[in-house]
């Protein structure tokens, strides 16, 4: 079959709202965006550990030490089912690790802020969970198969994520004066760049248009961050704090709220490596990586050892 | 596909099947890596067990799995298309007769 008909057929097939599997065939361009988007989501999981895993040492109870850990450990399994999609298109994890390493790929931006108190572990789990699962409940009806079945499996589990960071607001939130102070500080922090995880403005977004056309993604950035805000502002409300934004309001006609320009000139700046975290997660990275290279390779050599063994 | 240039360490590629619960089929989670067979089903229950989803855990090699192509989907299929007479509504019944 030449060319345009198989690029035809693939459209088809996706028009129909069925989905692709890895052995089928698929435009270089289609497997190029899905290796990039689908392994940014997974780096994104596993440099999403550094700013929690900051917090399990210095937790202030023992039920909130274990529900962390298991919030880490459940980032890292994220990490893992999406590196698993990855490699169904062809790319080795060996690969992915290092253009993470090397800088090449990227990761969610959020990640680059810093967790400065114990509050900013509740709007993390709060909002960055929250607007994390806005976007992966659409990705869960992504066209290439392996990505939605790993979506299905981490959106059940993210819903803890989310709880126990409201869990932790609604405590800081109804106790001292300096308890509340400290739950507004971390509102005041996270809640923009929180905004900034659903992407570019619409207009402005260079990737959208063939992630729509390939059922990739469902909806544009814009909706998912309208929807987001519309959700979020009563829980805000709820705890009795102020989101950050002086214009923003809430408009009947459109049955959702007006909110205030995302700062955009902050956005590109720390995806161009100048958030106040960059330097620090990716090196944190890169030396676990290191450090951890001496028990791969004894696994390596008591794996050839038992091989060498069994053939004898 | 696109090959891959940097080196291996991570270990063999394993794919993982869970049984859901006993008597049920073992169906595909998604792939481990590991250097060996146990530390493949250590790995596999830790990623893929971590909320009770399982009660029996299958690990095989990646690299041990046959499958079809898609694109000999219709060839390869066709012999079972045209065996009509292999479903039960290829019969009639007659009216009145029950528990069949």
């Amino acid at each position: 079959m030449d060319q345009i008909k198989l690029e035809e057929n693939f459209q088809a097939k996706l028009d129909r709202n069925e989905m692709i599997e890895p052995k089928d065939w698929m435009p270089e361009n289609y497997r190029k965006h899905l290796i990039r988007q689908i392994s940014q989501h997974a780096h994104s999981e596993i440099i999403g550990m550094l700013p929690e895993g900051n917090w399990i040492t210095r937790a202030p109870s023992m039920r909130r030490k274990i529900v962390l850990l298991a919030k880490v450990q459940d980032e890292a399994g994220h990490g893992l089912y999406l590196y698993s999609a990855a490699e169904s298109m062809g790319i080795s994890r060996d690969e992915l690790l290092d253009q993470l390493h090397t800088g090449k790929a990227k990761y969610s931006s959020i990640f680059n802020y810093p967790t400065l108190t114990w509050s900013d572990i509740g709007a993390v789990g709060w909002l960055v969970d929250g607007a994390a699962i806005m976007n992966q409940v659409m990705l869960q009806r992504t066209s290439y198969g392996p990505y939605a079945r790993a979506m299905v499996r981490i959106c059940k589990e993210e819903s803890f994520h989310q709880r126990q960071g409201f869990e932790i607001m609604q405590v800081l939130a109804k106790g001292t004066p300096e308890q509340k102070a400290m739950a507004q500080d971390s509102l005041n922090r996270w809640w923009w760049p929180s905004l900034m995880m659903f992407g570019p403005a619409d207009d402005n977004s260079p990737n959208s248009a063939n992630a729509l056309k390939w059922k990739i993604k469902r909806e544009s950035n814009d909706q998912l961050r309208q929807r987001f805000v519309n959700q979020t502002v009563p829980q805000v409300e709820y705890l009795g704090l102020t989101v950050p934004d002086k214009d923003l309001k809430w408009n009947e006609e459109k049955k959702g709220y007006d909110f205030g320009e995302v700062n955009w000139e902050e956005f590109y700046n720390v995806i161009k490596g100048n958030g106040p975290c960059n330097k620090e997660r990716l090196s944190a990275k890169v030396q676990s990586h290191k450090d951890g290279a001496w028990v791969r390779e004894a696994a390596n050599a008591y794996a050839a050892k038992k091989n060498k063994v069994a053939a004898a | 596909m696109t090959m891959s240039t940097a080196q291996d360490t991570q270990g063999l590629l394993w794919e993982v099947f869970v049984q859901s619960k006993p008597g049920q089929p073992h169906k595909h989670s998604g792939s481990v890596h590991a250097h060996d067979k146990e530390m493949a089903l250590q790995n596999a229950r830790d990623l893929y067990c971590r909320r009770s989803e399982g009660t029996n855990i299958w690990v095989v090699p990646a690299s041990e799995i046959v499958a079809s192509s898609p694109e000999d989907i219709g060839s390869f299929f066709e012999p079972s298309n045209d065996k009509v007479y292999r479903h039960p509504t290829f019969y009639h019944v007659p009216e009145g007769i029950t528990h069949m």
